[in-house]
């Protein structure tokens, strides 16, 4: 497998033109208006290179994976297999501590099914790590994205175990000094994302995961806003699991990842069983086989995963590294350009602290949807609501944002054609 | 600013979503029966509480309280000023007319005569999107008027 490179300098508006080239969509008119995509947070698009390779893959290789010994089914489990190595390589993890999952809300409910089943007793001696019960402690954030929240407090609710969370400021940072008093010795798992969804904020991994280490914790980590923008490497964050998702990351829908640590992987209990995850099956019961094959049960997402290693050699191609310089620049762009506007809140880090190339606001007098609405009639497609963060809209005292987000695809006369846009929304609500 | 915008956030609808006839909630007076219903959008967060009195047959008061964009807020109010003393069958046919509209996709002419201020959120139903947020409180106010009625 050939890594590839990336050029050293930095992106520029005149390469971010050239690599819009590459996205078919992004020719569309909407409105009658050309399309300003800021909605990445939501869903990325797709270059061309990763269209074809779904195409060439139900064109020419199209064959169930680990199954059937013909020539085709060899040649697609070639290509899922090295999908996997692909993906591997650009987290920095070994080949069998990924399991594709549908999507990161799949890959987080694996690991609390795991906890949960091995509660019940499944997995042995081996799970012994993967017990918890009453006295037992699940910490969370006030800033998780409902995918690392909801599962949580479902395996609290299955095991009785006790969900606690993190707060964050009026500002939306994490209180790393409460941090230290809620992780504790019955911590058992500490989940946390990342980078915001809502904020931008990228979070301290290296504080909390040193926390839970002190106290034997499990940490679970929510990539799916920072493997796509920034460079992500899971043993040097010194993880034991991480979630990410394709679709957000110029791969198709129906694709996600869990990176979890080898011998964690193997130790635990699988979530969904049947076919191509067994050894020997008889009529009473059945053994597993190792990770990853443990966790993927049935027919896999071939196609998808193939198409998913397009999308990260696009990537990698075009540098993770530029990736994030160029969408700090368009995050400061925003930051800064939201901020001079009369009646508008950005929440979130301060201008000139950190964030990725995200911005949700909040316009006074009027609501989030019709924002929406104003923007989308001028062929700008930004995301309004509560981005499945209830908490932490209401923690910030409000129930609907609305949030641009930009991707490498995204140049700075977009962002401009944005900010020029927002400041028409008062005037056109009659705010004053 | 586009026409189709305006065709959608006409000066009465952001007027209505302004002056919000009827909202906050009225005590029960002690005359008919009271119902009550709360509804949620989950997608943007808009709420609304409402309750309806119903004597003899007839729709004597509307109020509510919620919170929303200009399309909930503005319906609720236009909502409010229509129903307000009309008969139950009455309020719940023009709920039904309402719906059909929103649900037309552009394709139902709205009857002025009928619906009142309601006509003027026609322009809702070519956003599939948004027509939930415009039968939130219409949706509410069937179900107090069905609880009112037990």
């Amino acid at each position: 497998m050939s890594i590839p490179s990336a050029p050293h300098h930095p992106l520029t508006d005149t390469e971010v033109r050239r690599i819009r080239n590459d996205f078919p969509i992004l020719d569309t008119q909407v409105n009658s208006r050309p399309l300003i995509y800021l909605d990445t947070g939501a869903t990325s698009q797709n270059p061309i290179t990763v269209l074809e390779a779904e195409q060439e893959f139900y064109e020419q290789r199209n064959a169930a994976v680990h199954r059937g010994a013909h020539s085709l089914a060899v040649d697609a489990t070639d290509a899922f297999e090295a999908a996997r190595d692909t993906i591997a390589a650009f987290v920095g993890a070994a080949v069998d501590e990924i399991v594709w999952t549908s999507n990161a809300t799949e890959a987080i409910n694996l690991v609390a099914y795991s906890f949960s089943n091995a509660s019940a007793g499944r997995g042995g001696s081996a799970a012994a790590r993967f017990v918890i019960g009453p006295g037992d402690e699940i910490v969370v954030t006030e800033m998780e994205h409902h995918a690392n929240l909801v599962p949580w407090q479902e395996l609290a609710a299955r095991t009785g175990a006790t969900l606690r969370y993190i707060p964050v400021d009026d500002d939306g940072a994490l209180r790393l000094d409460e941090a230290a008093t809620i992780i504790d010795q019955a911590t058992a798992i500490v989940a946390f994302t990342h980078a915001s969804n809502v904020l931008g904020t990228i979070n301290p991994v290296a504080e909390l995961v040193a926390l839970a280490q002190q106290h034997g914790a499990l940490t679970v980590l929510d990539a799916c806003q920072s493997v796509p923008h920034l460079p992500v490497d899971v043993h040097a964050l010194d993880i034991d699991f991480m979630a990410f998702s394709g679709h957000k990351m110029l791969g198709p829908t129906g694709i996600g990842a869990l990176y979890g640590r080898a011998e964690l992987l193997n130790a635990m209990p699988p979530f969904l069983t049947g076919g191509s995850m067994i050894t020997t099956v008889t009529m009473e019961r059945a053994e597993y086989l190792p990770a990853p094959a443990r966790f993927e049960a049935g027919t896999q997402r071939i196609s998808q995963a193939i198409a998913l290693a397009a999308a990260a050699n696009y990537l990698t191609e075009t540098g993770m590294q530029r990736i994030q310089q160029w969408e700090e620049t368009l995050g400061k762009q925003l930051v800064d350009g939201l901020s001079q506007l009369p009646g508008i809140r950005v929440l979130g880090p301060a201008a000139g602290v950190q964030r990725i190339g995200l911005a949700a606001f909040d316009v006074d007098g009027v609501h989030a949807h019709d924002v929406g609405q104003y923007l989308d009639h001028q062929g700008i497609a930004v995301r309004v609501g509560h981005h499945c963060a209830q908490p932490l809209h209401r923690r910030l005292g409000l129930t609907a944002t609305t949030r641009a987000s930009t991707y490498l695809y995204n140049t700075s006369d977009e962002v401009d054609a944005f900010l020029a846009a927002v400041a028409g929304v008062r005037p056109f609500f009659g705010v004053k | 600013m586009s026409d189709d915008l305006q065709q959608l956030y006409q000066q009465i609808i952001l007027d209505h979503a302004k002056e919000r006839h009827g909202a906050g909630l009225l005590e029960h007076d002690g005359v008919g029966t009271l119902g009550e219903s709360h509804q949620l959008n989950p997608v943007c967060g808009d709420e609304i509480t409402l309750r309806a009195i119903l004597a003899d047959g007839v729709l004597t008061s509307v109020s509510w309280d919620g919170a929303g964009c200009a399309i909930s807020m503005s319906s609720a109010s236009v909502m409010t000023d229509l129903m307000q003393g009309l008969g139950r069958d009455e309020v719940m046919d023009l709920v039904d007319e309402f719906r059909t509209v929103m649900r037309s996709r552009g394709r139902v002419t709205p009857n002025e005569e009928v619906l009142g201020d309601a006509a003027a959120l026609a322009g809702v139903s070519r956003y599939p999107a948004r027509v939930k947020c415009a039968m939130l409180a219409w949706v509410a106010l069937e179900e107090a008027l069905l609880a009112a009625n037990r």
